[in-house]
């Protein structure tokens, strides 16, 4: 018991306790979880909730009401200066130059080969100045990565530690949100008080519900915290932890880093060339993502459900058809909003099309799925 | 966390119930509350040979797919038919209707080398 079978737990590590010396990060809001009375582990370096009662429980109210989870962990950082745009759309995939102010943008930092650094939102908050969102574990290899790569006049800033971050998820997450002013559209940013505390506000989430993703001084943390707690109580507000992050996630299909992206993945096979503007004359990994784009991929990030009732579906488990093995899953767990195990993963291009039947091997016994066109929930209207 | 004191505990959190020379296997309270939402339940064969300490069922929560190890060796005599369409009921009642497995002991013995009530509950920090 108690022996995880999943050799890559989506959200793994080890639950620190009795240790002499800190091997994992904390929050602003460490304290407020503790009270709160949440399960932690370690995600990405950090010590971080996975849930507080339930994951299916905080799961629900995401997709119902609203959810509130501390994402402090993830990093900022902050680009400007007059050739800030030149150099950020040589060190980023997408187009910097769509991007109008107080607008976001989801894109990716690649390497040499083009395989996947990081994939990150950056947002442009005025004619020169930039601030990324980058994933936990990526802040310092990110960071190093942008330096190495500085020309012009730029300025470089590692934001992370000055700030916290929420994110506000879920259908009533402006009725929340309203009380502090007029919120942005979405994947725009502005700025709002909270109880007087500047707080930038972004219209952007990973759970494929309207929200909010909130970056304010990590001083704040608790105040900020509490305060929509509070408020959201009437609501039918839930604080949420990674664990529900990860299944809501994995029901729209957005992929995480360090599971479904990788350095040895581009983002052509994980399926988001919609991201990747291969026009611009110039970016890190470039060169190998037109090669690839001539020569075609040999395999691609799909979305796979089985079809009927079976173990929750979990990374690294085996995709087979007949004999042979066409691929293998990145990320998987069972689905809250529909109960059926449900898995994102690379198969070989021949057989990575929507209807495709497909079996899943766990432990020994064979699951039947379909791969499914994505997102593997959508909401009803 | 409950901890009946009728039962013998193994360190790696599953109870075990004797009645003659018949025993019945599920996790302990505090082993639920750590995994909470227990979405799926595999369960060995009806007759087949378990050994004690080695893996002999799986539990999986949404998180993670947990081993269940055998605290005694014997044959399975049963395996609780309720968990295949309800297997959250290893959250709900952990040491009643959520139990998972009977065992016909082969080494009665081993059930006295358990843990008690009180050096379990002192293992969890109870």
């Amino acid at each position: 018991m108690m022996c995880c079978l999943s050799k890559h737990p989506t959200y793994g590590g080890k639950i620190v306790s009795n240790s002499t010396k800190p091997v994992l990060n904390q929050t602003p809001l460490y304290e407020e979880h503790k009270k709160l009375g949440a399960k932690m582990i370690g995600f990405g370096g950090w010590n971080m909730p996975v849930f507080y009662s339930s994951i299916l429980d905080e799961h629900q109210a995401v997709r119902q009401r609203v959810g509130i989870f501390d994402i402090s962990h993830m990093g900022q950082i902050e680009v400007s200066g007059p050739a800030a745009k030149r150099y950020l759309n040589a060190v980023l995939t997408n187009n910097v130059e769509r991007l109008d102010i107080t607008h976001g943008q989801y894109t990716l930092m690649l390497n040499e080969q083009g395989g996947v650094i990081d994939d990150l939102i950056i947002y442009r908050r005025h004619d020169n100045d930039y601030f990324l969102v980058v994933n936990a574990a990526k802040i310092e290899e990110d960071f190093a990565w942008m330096r190495s790569r500085l020309t012009g006049e730029v300025s470089l800033l590692d934001r992370s530690a000055f700030f916290a971050a929420l994110a506000v998820q879920g259908p009533r997450s402006p009725d929340l949100l309203l009380q502090f002013g007029d919120l942005p559209a979405r994947n725009q940013m502005q700025e709002l008080r909270i109880l007087g505390i500047p707080v930038l506000v972004a219209r952007t989430g990973y759970t494929g519900e309207d929200g909010f993703e909130l970056f304010y001084p990590a001083a704040a943390g608790g105040m900020v915290w509490n305060r929509l707690l509070e408020l959201g109580g009437a609501l039918g507000a839930n604080p949420c932890g990674l664990g529900a992050r990860d299944t809501l996630r994995m029901e729209v299909c957005y992929p995480l880093n360090g599971a479904d992206l990788s350095p040895d993945r581009t983002p052509l096979e994980a399926g988001l060339g919609l991201f990747v503007d291969l026009q611009k004359p110039e970016f890190v990994g470039r060169g190998p993502l037109l090669k690839q784009k001539e020569s075609g991929l040999k395999q691609r990030l799909v979305a796979l459900k089985a079809d009927g009732k079976s173990p929750p579906l979990r990374a690294h488990y085996g995709v087979f058809v007949g004999d042979k093995r066409v691929g293998e899953l990145t990320s998987g767990t069972q689905s809250p909003s529909i109960g059926i195990g449900i898995g994102l993963g690379y198969l070989d291009v021949s057989f990575a099309h929507p209807g495709q039947k497909v079996e899943i091997d766990v432990r020994g016994r064979r699951f039947d799925a379909t791969v499914e066109k994505k997102p593997l929930y959508k909401k009803r209207c | 966390m409950l901890v009946p004191d009728d039962l013998r505990y193994a360190e790696t959190h599953e109870w075990i119930r004797r009645e003659g020379g018949i025993a019945t296997i599920g996790i302990t309270d505090h082993a639920q509350a750590e995994l909470t939402d227990i979405v799926y339940v595999e369960l060995p064969q009806v007759g087949a040979a378990l050994e004690a300490k080695k893996a002999a069922a799986v539990v999986e929560s949404v998180k993670a797919a947990s081993d269940i190890y055998s605290p005694v060796s014997g044959e399975v005599a049963e395996v609780n038919p309720e968990l295949e369409s309800n297997p959250a009921l290893v959250n709900t009642d952990p040491y009643g209707s959520g139990w998972l497995f009977k065992v016909k002991l082969s080494s009665p013995e081993e059930v006295d080398s358990l843990k008690t009530a009180a050096e379990y509950s002192i293992q969890i920090g109870g």
